[in-house]
């Protein structure tokens, strides 16, 4: 189980002997999911491409089971390797059934008749991607979501040990897009297929993947398991993301907010904080917000959005420093926002901030 | 699935039956209609007797015995091979281009040959009485391999298909024009041989032309049938056909050497012939309903040899005496099919 399977030695790729992507190093074992990430045009296709002997590599060496690429038939490679590709194809009068059972292509006799053993092959590999609805339709009648679906059948009907796929979700809505991760990480559990391809999705990249690589220009700036390398900075890093952020905590990407001068300042806590903050932020408004444990949902949020963020630190107590920062905040603003907070038995900070507002004359202002 | 499978074999059965009846009643009818109307039950006591019969006693129909055996056989037997053979070098070059309106007569490739017989034929005529089949047929083959090569040339640097069909149009009016200039500084004679030639007719099949034709005709489509599976790879795109294992390069040497042979040889011996390669494909998928290379390319030989029989039976009686060229029927019936196909192609873009 923990063998290498697939492993990259220091590869050069690129076009007609023209370098792209320099010193490649990586490998996956048996079962495992590889993410591609990076900027368009950062040659993600590129190194599948190589990988995969529709381009010959420039430079370095590919192994599979320790043995040379080069050294393997295009014959045997095909029954280990399958891959999913992004160009659309339209093929005449061919039924998605029929488009699945090329992958047997491998396996058939001479003209490519089907046996039994190989149409039992065609039928579960449309079932495992929930294509049985469609499986007799013309393939050119059918959504991108369900191509989509129907080539990754044709590739597990060709029963590799290993499925490359590049960008399998673009022209995917977010409910194929789930489904067909799920559809991946079933093979890679259940059947130990090993699993590697290019997302755009990062976020979606980090959850799915044993290991992710970064691809960044001309060399592999990243890699390692996205435990580790997934973090807020290294991802802002490799999209040089400078408007806006991505929180890797949420998954989510967030527009850049206004941080200058704020005259505002909102109360927040228990998730109530995340709407006020989106709405200011897409009001183009500054604000202040607080006082916040760091485990509470509207820390992350709050820590990407506003111009300051007065925290506490989990399971401590608040203590009067922090206040009394807050405090001071507070006098700067022409506004205190209150999203209807309930003052419990572990916040009644919260309330001496909005009396500490109401005696210093700051408008309060009360959201529900 | 089985049942699937079962309904596409039928279906592909009944449409070879169907095929088979039309192919023998448009023999019959291409025998007994012309200048000489012979009946059904003497065309078969003729055709039982044999080629070079002398002892069977004839009688009074010994004349009709010389029109059948020597003019209408060759001929209608001709008509339905080359018919064949030009159907699917069609076929062949659509799958090359993973496009429905590619033909050798829209690319150019039939034009290509028929420069090259041309220039021969001029050539060798002043020193000799005949050509030798064998001769024209490689001169077509040299001629249709010069256009093809253009036609590739470009299909490299443009990608947008409409354009490389305009191309292979163009390529054809050239050598077209370079052909039309030979034959205006060419003996009388030749011209008459030419002309009649470059227009397109089986007018000119013997025995001898037949056998040659059947050979490399029989060849080539078995050929054909043995690189179906590939090509069926092929039909999704290059990429999934190299990811399964297939020598893309070979494959593609293969389809243009297969498609060329086959439309060469149509040409050296019946001149170019228009739209056959591009309406016959389309309409045989149609009416077996399937794009498998295994069944559509029996299918598409057959249709074709229907196809050119029922074209040559109209040029021949429509308005007998005269007779038409071969590419005038096969231009009315074909022209409107690849207009039906550009639209649909352009309504999906």
């Amino acid at each position: 189980m923990d063998k290498i399977y697939l492993s990259a030695d220091s590869l050069n790729v690129g076009y007609s002997n023209k370098t792209l992507i320099k010193d490649i190093n990586f490998h996956v074992k048996k079962g495992e999911i590889l993410s591609l990430i990076g900027p368009n045009g950062s040659g993600k296709s590129t190194i599948l491409k190589s990988i995969t002997k529709q381009l010959e590599t420039i430079a370095g060496t590919v192994y599979i089971e320790g043995k040379e690429f080069s050294k393997i038939s295009n014959k045997n490679l095909a029954k280990k390797m399958a891959v999913v590709l992004t160009d659309k194809i339209t093929p005449e009068i061919m039924t998605c059934r029929e488009v699945v059972s090329i992958g047997r292509y491998p396996y058939t006799g001479y003209f490519g008749k089907l046996s039994e053993k190989d149409s039992i092959i065609v039928d579960e590999a449309i079932k495992m991607v929930n294509a049985d609805e469609i499986a007799d339709k013309d393939f050119n009648n059918t959504s991108d979501g369900q191509k989509q679906r129907i080539m990754l059948a044709r590739a597990i009907c060709q029963q590799p040990e290993i499925i490359i796929l590049d960008e399998p979700t673009s022209y995917l809505d977010i409910k194929f897009k789930i489904e067909l991760l799920e559809i991946l990480k079933k093979m890679s559990r259940e059947k130990n297929i090993t699993i590697i391809m290019s997302l755009h999705e990062v976020d979606l990249a980090s959850k799915i993947s044993d290991k992710i690589m970064f691809v960044k220009g001309d060399v592999i700036s990243k890699f390692g398991s996205p435990e580790d390398i997934c973090t807020t900075t290294n991802i802002n890093n490799l999209y040089n993301l400078n408007n806006g952020t991505f929180n890797i905590n949420f998954g989510s990407v967030e527009l850049s907010g206004v941080k200058e001068n704020p005259k505002v300042f909102i109360l927040s806590g228990n998730g109530k904080g995340i709407p006020i903050f989106r709405y200011l932020q897409k009001q183009g408004i500054a604000f202040y917000t607080g006082l916040l444990y760091e485990n509470d949902v509207d820390y992350q949020l709050a820590s990407d959005l506003s111009s300051e963020v007065f925290s506490i630190p989990a399971f401590e107590d608040v203590s009067t420093d922090k206040l009394i920062a807050c405090k001071n905040a507070i006098l700067k603003c022409d506004k205190l926002i209150n999203p209807s907070i309930e003052i419990k038995k572990h916040n009644t900070f919260q309330k001496e901030l909005i009396d500490f507002a109401v005696q210093n004359n700051i408008i309060i202002e009360n959201w529900s | 699935m089985k049942n699937e499978n079962y309904k596409q074999i039928m279906r592909f059965s009944f449409v070879m039956i169907i095929l088979i009846i039309l192919f023998l009643a448009l023999c019959v009818m291409n025998i007994n209609t012309g200048s000489v109307h012979i009946s059904t039950k003497e065309i078969l006591k003729i055709l039982f007797a044999g080629p070079n019969n002398t002892e069977v006693d004839l009688g009074n129909i010994k004349i009709y015995y010389n029109i059948i055996w020597k003019i209408r056989l060759p001929r209608l037997l001709g008509a339905a091979l080359l018919g064949g053979a030009l159907s699917v070098s069609g076929l062949l070059l659509q799958t090359f281009f993973r496009n429905p309106i590619a033909g050798p007569f829209v690319l150019g490739i039939s034009s290509g040959a028929k420069m090259i017989v041309g220039f021969v034929m001029l050539i060798l005529f002043q020193y000799m009485k005949s050509i030798s089949s064998l001769t024209l047929v490689t001169a077509s083959f040299v001629g249709s391999l010069i256009s093809m090569g253009l036609v590739l040339i470009f299909a490299k640097k443009v990608k947008n298909m409409s354009v490389l069909l305009i191309v292979g149009i163009m390529i054809g009016y050239i050598c077209s024009a370079i052909t039309n200039f030979c034959i205006t500084f060419a003996d009388e004679l030749d011209i008459a041989n030419l002309t009649n030639w470059s227009l397109g007719s089986f007018s000119g099949m013997s025995w001898s032309n037949l056998k040659i034709a059947a050979v490399i005709i029989i060849i080539s489509f078995i050929g054909s049938m043995l690189i179906s599976k590939p090509i069926s790879a092929y039909q999704l795109n290059e990429e999934y056909a190299r990811s399964m294992g297939i020598n893309i390069k070979l494959l593609r040497c293969l389809l243009i050497l297969i498609s060329s042979i086959l439309s060469a040889t149509v040409t050296a011996f019946a001149g170019p012939i228009s739209f056959v390669g591009i309406a016959v494909p389309h309409i045989s998928k149609l009416i077996v309903n399937s794009s498998k290379p295994i069944i559509t390319i029996p299918t598409t030989f057959l249709s074709g040899m229907v196809f050119c029989l029922l074209c040559d039976l109209i040029a021949r009686t429509v308005f007998a005496p005269v007779e038409l060229s071969l590419s005038t029927v096969t231009a009315i019936f074909g022209a409107p099919i690849v207009i039906s196909l550009l639209v649909k192609k352009q309504r999906k873009i």
